[in-house]
């Protein structure tokens, strides 16, 4: 360490920029960047374009390269022309996304608004509203089971619906159980919603609010002018997480009937045709780059502006 | 700390004061002996778990010559506990060392094609049909003429016909089997006196009979997809004869004929006898609705409903083919899946491979597998039958005077093409009945696209 400091201020006048940092912090800055930087090139980049790449192709994933037929943009075609069941996933995808923006997302902020107050036992409310964020999904998706089996479950059974001639069936009925799911989806979602705004009200200096009081604001005012403004770092992740956590959903459906009959999504339809014992790869692939496509009209935007009012600022 | 690195970024630490010096000096060294730490634990973490890896690949294979290795689909302690003590008593009887890899059932299943063309078993678990033909058919596993050779005596022809690939060659070990049939509870009949039908005709009046008795005359399931498949495969094998089905199932060609679209129309017929809330419930839940008698009949697999009728109850499970719909076919057809081994492509113990085969193609085996499993059936003639329960008894009878065989829809027909599209499409079918024709012409479109380019 010695010996390098000593030598920089030499080549100081010419460089300037690059001797800030010794070798050893240029060396661990090259690490510390290029080793993330191939990982992510790695297990996501190259997987992704390959996928791109898949799509273009019919493969049933026997043999190696030579074994893969060019399909030029056919499987996108009879994607969009005749795949039954592409209509009802994209339908299903945007649903779940307008959902959690319209319930679990105001409502987990309701709740962590409530529990920032410091009510008796909010640390106890707090455990309990957080409580379905620690289950896995998969988990969630036998929940779903015992509460709403049209026989069986907890609601048929608690409202007398249960029987042979007034039966309600949550789970097979095509227009029913996308909804059965999705409160389910969302009774997780809240608390996964909540525990974060919750994080972001305790760093709203309360002082601030406490001054608004005094100027006469009422909790409306004070939590319009004050409170939300401070939220806006909170907020973007927040839409963030709604945004991947419904592009992503799969758990839950999928255990209930591996995402056919009216709960199906973009990623069980990725599952069926490429998970399997004979797979049509290039056909699950542009399902999979259709995803990502759409992943990508969310995602962009919101890396645009972030970056661009980071360097703004 | 960063803050001091690019406050004087020049000469970091060439301070004139000794203690700024040391100071940022020695959280710097903690940070980076710690991250270098870091990452000689991952490295040395990571060594034994890649050579655990390999070691087990090639584990998979084996190296003495008095041992083969199995891929097994029974990792749940049911079969799991019978495939013990099979390959206890093979190793006895042909001094062959089993070296088992336990798999889930559905893992196995799904992952096959990766599992043949990687580090593959030996003997593996799989299934007779198109299933097995399709991979065969792909060079991905050996032949098993030797095999047949020896065992060939104990099988019906039916039998040997689902063994072989569409080259002639055995590529296929029968283990076990068991029938799709259409179930009810014989005690339940009795007291209504109820009389099993054969027509179509009966079947429905049945129903009916049924419905007014306050049962739900047909406990039918679908909410997994596959149950409803079965009741297609028999309507099709009753309507236009089992040639039309297998060929239906193997070249995907025919979907939107008149003939289908007829068999569509008759199960239309069944619609309304069906558990209510049927795509919502589990073959296990409309099992229960005939072991509890709130439902009258239904049609599934001995393997499936065998499994709900334990005990006491085993030979309280009645069943009758499904009826005859068409007279030119009668009920000449039966649906009976079929269980056996294959072998890998290049499997480093082949001598072994057969001896096992061999082994586990004896009605002795069989049986000893079997043991007190009151859903399946042997495969090999020869077996016991005084140990069987009164539904197995009857299996067989079914199954003897069958002319036919087939294996179910997932089974005779590309797996590309089962799940991914006549699972969804028979759910839709269920749920809007009347959309059958448009519903028809799809999977005809699809089942071309699929055909036509295998993938």
């Amino acid at each position: 360490m010695a010996v390098t400091t000593l030598s920089q201020p030499a080549a100081r006048p010419r460089r300037r920029r690059l001797k800030r940092y010794t070798k050893r912090d240029r060396a661990a800055l090259t690490l510390m960047g290029g080793v993330p930087l191939l990982l992510s090139l790695a297990f996501v980049w190259l997987p992704a374009l390959a996928t791109v790449a898949l799509s273009f192709f019919n493969w049933t994933g026997i043999g190696g390269f030579s074994d893969m037929k060019p399909a030029g943009v056919n499987n996108y075609r009879i994607i969009f022309s005749i795949y039954p069941e592409f209509p009802p996933a994209i339908e299903h995808n945007l649903l779940w996304l307008v959902v959690f923006f319209v319930i679990p997302a105001p409502f987990g902020l309701f709740l962590a608004h409530q529990l920032n107050k410091q009510l008796r036992g909010s640390r106890v409310y707090q455990s309990i509203l957080f409580l379905p964020v620690v289950l896995s999904l998969a988990l969630v998706g036998f929940m779903t089971e015992l509460v709403f089996s049209p026989t069986q479950g907890l609601v048929n059974n608690l409202t007398g619906h249960a029987g042979q001639h007034n039966l309600i069936d949550w789970l097979g009925d095509p227009s029913l159980n996308i909804w059965a799911v999705l409160i389910m989806a969302c009774w997780r979602q809240t608390g996964y919603v909540m525990i974060l705004f919750l994080a972001g009200l305790k760093s709203v200096d309360p002082s601030l609010q406490e001054a608004a009081s005094l100027d006469g604001a009422n909790e409306w005012q004070s939590f319009r002018h004050v409170v939300w403004p401070a939220l806006r770092p909170i907020n973007i992740v927040v839409v963030v997480v709604t945004v991947i956590e419904s592009l992503r959903a799969f758990d839950i459906v999928y255990i209930i009937n591996q995402g056919t009959n009216g709960l199906e999504l973009l990623s069980t339809l990725i599952t069926a045709n490429i998970i399997g014992e004979t797979s049509r790869i290039g056909f699950g692939s542009a399902l999979a780059t259709i995803l990502l496509a759409i992943s990508l009209a969310f995602v962009l935007p919101y890396v645009y502006t972030t970056f661009r009012k980071d360097t703004r600022s | 700390m960063t803050s001091h690195n690019s406050s004087s970024p020049t000469n970091p630490g060439h301070g004139e004061n000794p203690t700024h010096r040391a100071d940022p000096a020695s959280p710097l060294f903690g940070r980076r002996s710690l991250l270098r730490g870091a990452l000689a634990v991952a490295g040395v973490a990571a060594l034994p778990a890649l050579s655990a890896c390999s070691s087990s690949k090639s584990g998979g294979g084996s190296e003495a010559s008095n041992a083969v290795s199995f891929g097994s689909n029974a990792a749940v302690p049911e079969p799991k506990g019978a495939y013990q003590t099979l390959f206890a008593a093979a190793k006895k009887a042909t001094g062959l060392d089993i070296n088992v890899n336990w798999v889930d059932h559905n893992t196995f299943q799904q992952n096959i094609t990766t599992y043949l063309q990687g580090n593959p078993q030996d003997v593996f678990n799989w299934f007779a049909g198109e299933r097995m033909q399709y991979f065969a058919g792909q060079g991905l596993v050996s032949n098993v003429n030797d095999v047949w050779d020896k065992i060939g005596g104990s099988y019906t022809d039916a039998m040997k016909a689902q063994s072989k690939g569409s080259d002639g060659n055995y590529y296929f070990v029968p283990f076990d089997y068991y029938p799709w049939a259409v179930f009810y509870s014989k005690s339940l009949w009795a007291s209504k006196g109820y009389t099993a039908p054969t027509t179509w005709d009966e079947y429905i009046a049945l129903a009916k009979k049924m419905k007014a008795d306050g049962l739900i005359p047909i406990a039918f399931t679908d909410k997994d997809g596959w149950p409803a498949m079965g009741t297609f495969d028999y309507l099709n094998m009753r309507m236009n004869g089992y040639e039309f089905h297998i060929n239906l199932m193997r070249t995907g060609q025919g979907w939107n004929t008149s003939k289908v679209s007829a068999v569509f129309d008759q199960w239309r017929q069944l619609i309304p006898y069906y558990s209510p809330g049927f795509l919502g419930l589990t073959w296990q839940e409309g099992a229960n609705q005939i072991l509890n008698k709130q439902a009258g009949m239904m049609v599934l697999g001995l393997d499936q409903i065998g499994t709900i009728f334990t005990g006491s109850n085993a030979d309280d499970l009645g069943f009758f083919a499904f009826p005859e719909i068409d007279p030119a076919n009668g009920q000449d057809s039966v649906e009976a899946p079929i269980d056996g081994f294959m072998v890998a492509k290049s499997p480093k113990n082949a001598a072994g491979a057969t001896k096992l085969l061999e082994y586990l193609g004896t009605a002795a085996a069989q049986q000893l597998w079997l043991g007190s499993n009151p859903a399946d059936i042997a495969t090999a003639s020869g077996v016991d039958t005084s140990k069987y329960t009164k539904p197995q008894t009857a299996a067989i009878s079914l199954i003897n005077s069958a002319k036919h065989l087939s294996q179910f829809m997932d089974r005779d027909t590309l797996p590309s093409f089962a799940d991914p599209v006549m699972l969804p499409a028979i759910q839709k079918f269920l749920s809007s009945p009347g959309e059958a024709s448009s519903i028809l012409s799809n999977i005809d479109a699809q089942a071309k696209t699929i055909w036509a380019t295998n993938g």
